[in-house]
């Protein structure tokens, strides 16, 4: 579904990418790992087209997306759950969700799709109209969530969507990724966490200082001695 | 944790200072409150009047501040060809009212004749605005933040002396609208009409502007653009198109501000955005710059102060010539809040928590 082909993105004179290839079919979840730096946003930002690639393709269902402006890119059904959230702190909860429907054409499908998000974070219905610059750290990851799902994604991108959230956070989001996933959202899941990442991925990468350096299946790179030692502080 | 003493007692004597100054004007204002009022030179009526003068100078003012406000909240940068964009609208208007008062239509239909010219110096004006953007702004859009500022300093200039190079260094007369002149008994006191009819014009202005920004999509988008564009992007958000009707929003503003402020002052020239622009952008740093509802209190604020301030203060220090220290009265507040408190009256309401 989502191709990247040989990609390298510079920050100026900074090779970030070095030539990514990696691939994800439809109805997937897919993990990219890897430690500070690695390139692992800076894939995503290119993916999502706020960067673009010096060198290299990037294709959704065969067509071409470097083409697009970043904003154009949502509407190929392309979602990103960014880094820290980003969630939009002077607006209130209710206005995030409606910018993140911002591609909609429909009232109604804005309407359906914010029911949608309040039954998967009860949490986000009692605080609709909060402002989201005064939510917690986890209520603020469920609204980053949510609202990139009200663009109805066809691939979501989630840039660390565990970070600096409470083991139990973590196990809530990381159980609607799979609840996301099981309804047809093909899904690409940056993390440091890999121990979590591999237990709800079907296949993943890891990225060493801009480049692939290896790629299983989820169950053969936890078993995998590198990846033991290195992202999983097994010994 | 190694700051000499020389250093600490800089420190507290800059200090020191600082809160002399602070004392010695709220001193000097006070003092001249009590001997003016203690002169009673003038009649309740008199204050009355310049209240209301003080209320529809400052609402011009606070249009035309929400421009500079709205521009700074989105791009961080200060438009300074803003003062140059109402202009542009004074003088669109002036020319379309000058034909339909030739034709005998203001006369005849005075609200329309005077919501006419309003409109198209909104349009003149919110056009003249999405030019400069295109061809001064959007190319320096990342360059260093001096810059844009050049850029923007250069603009006034330009649109400045475009103008008067088709229309002459002169001042022109806007057509006198005759449903406006005299004055309405309020209470037993007389009000100008005019000064009213411009006063709820701009209220109603600022109001239909707080509805767009609050409550449409494209507002919601402009709020969500002003926190980030990498953000607003990844929603589907065109950031160029909202930074663009952003300009055009405001100069509609400043230009619907130009029409109303030639109401009272009749005169339309070339240069007449210059002193309204700096003082509109003295209230918008008044409110808090970035703040909208700050650029609308903050023009009030100014205007009243301005209008009331050289009678109620200044004169009962035994300063000769009041009126002409108008303009010092506006600039002194800006230095003050520049230093005691440079967010701003209204501040930063809301911040970002980091969780
Ligand atoms: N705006 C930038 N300008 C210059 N260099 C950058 C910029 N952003 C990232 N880089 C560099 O690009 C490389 C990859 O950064 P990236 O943010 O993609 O890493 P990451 O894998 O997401 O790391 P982390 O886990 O810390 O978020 C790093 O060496 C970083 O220093
Ligand atoms: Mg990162």
């Amino acid at each position: 579904m989502l191709k990247l082909d040989n990609v390298h993105t510079f920050y100026g004179n900074i090779h970030a990418l070095k030539g990514i290839t990696l691939s994800i079919e439809k109805g997937e979840i897919v993990t990219l790992i890897g430690g500070n730096g690695a390139g692992k946003t800076t894939t995503l930002r290119t993916i999502s087209g706020l960067l673009k690639p010096r060198e290299g393709s990037v294709t959704l269902e065969g067509e071409d997306l470097i083409k697009y402006k970043a904003h154009e890119v949502v509407y190929k059904g392309v979602s990103m759950v960014p880094e820290g959230r980003g969630v939009f702190a002077r607006l209130s909860v209710m206005e995030n969700l409606e910018m993140g429907a911002y591609s909609l054409k429909s009232k109604q499908e804005l309407d359906k799709n914010i029911e949608r998000v309040f039954t998967l974070f009860p949490r986000l219905k009692e605080r609709r109209t909060q402002v989201a610059g005064t939510l917690s750290g986890g209520e603020q990851q469920m609204l980053a969530t949510g609202r990139a799902l009200m663009a109805n994604p066809r691939i979501l991108l989630m840039d660390e969507p565990s970070m600096g959230l409470a083991p139990v956070l973590v196990e809530l989001i990381f159980e609607t990724i799979q609840q996301i996933n099981k309804v047809g959202v093909t899904v690409l899941l940056v993390e440091q966490n890999a121990l979590m990442a591999l237990a709800i991925a079907d296949r993943g990468y890891v990225l060493q200082t801009g480049e692939i350096v290896l790629t299983d299946t989820a169950e053969n790179l936890k078993k995998n001695p590198m990846v033991q030692k290195a992202y999983l502080g097994v010994e | 944790m190694r700051t000499s003493v020389g250093e600490r007692l800089l420190d507290l004597a800059v200090s020191g200072v600082l809160w002399g100054f602070r004392i010695l004007l709220v001193a000097a204002v006070l003092l001249g409150t009590i001997a003016t009022i203690r002169a009673g030179k003038y009649t309740s009526e008199q204050w009355i009047d310049f209240v209301v003068f003080g209320i529809s100078q400052g609402s011009i003012y606070a249009l035309i501040a929400l421009g500079y406000t709205m521009v700074y909240g989105i791009l961080r940068m200060i438009n300074f060809a803003h003062g140059d964009i109402f202009m542009t609208g004074a003088f669109g208007a002036y020319f379309l009212a000058t034909w339909l008062n030739g034709i005998g239509f203001i006369d005849n239909h005075p609200i329309l004749g005077l919501l006419i010219p309003i409109l198209f110096a909104m349009i003149m004006a919110g056009g003249i605005a999405m030019l400069v953007e295109r061809i001064a702004y959007r190319p320096l859009r990342g360059a260093p933040r001096l810059v844009p500022l050049i850029s923007a300093i250069g603009a006034s200039f330009f649109l400045e002396y475009a103008f008067r190079g088709f229309f002459g260094p002169g001042v022109y007369a806007y057509p006198p609208i005759k449903a406006l002149e005299g004055e309405w008994n309020v209470l037993g006191v007389g009000i100008l009409k005019v000064q009213v009819v411009v006063a709820v014009a701009a209220f109603i202005m600022m109001a239909i502007l707080y509805f767009i920004v609050m409550f449409t999509k494209a507002g919601k988008a402009m709020r969500a653009v002003s926190e980030s564009k990498d953000t607003a992007a990844l929603m589907g958000i065109d950031v160029n198109r909202i930074i663009v009707s952003t300009f055009a929003l405001g100069a509609a503003m400043a230009g619907a501000a130009g029409v109303l402020y030639s109401l009272i002052y009749r005169q339309v020239g070339f240069f007449m955005g210059f002193t309204p622009g700096i003082k509109a952008f003295t209230a918008a740093v008044l409110g808090g710059i970035g703040n909208i509802p700050g650029a609308m209190v903050g023009g009030l604020v100014l205007g009243v102060f301005e209008s009331v301030g050289p009678s109620l203060f200044l004169e009962g220090l035994g300063i000769p010539r009041p009126y002409q220290l108008k303009d010092a009265i506006a600039f002194t507040m800006l230095v003050m809040i520049l230093l005691f408190r440079p967010s701003g009256i209204l501040g930063e309401r809301i911040t970002t928590k980091k969780a």
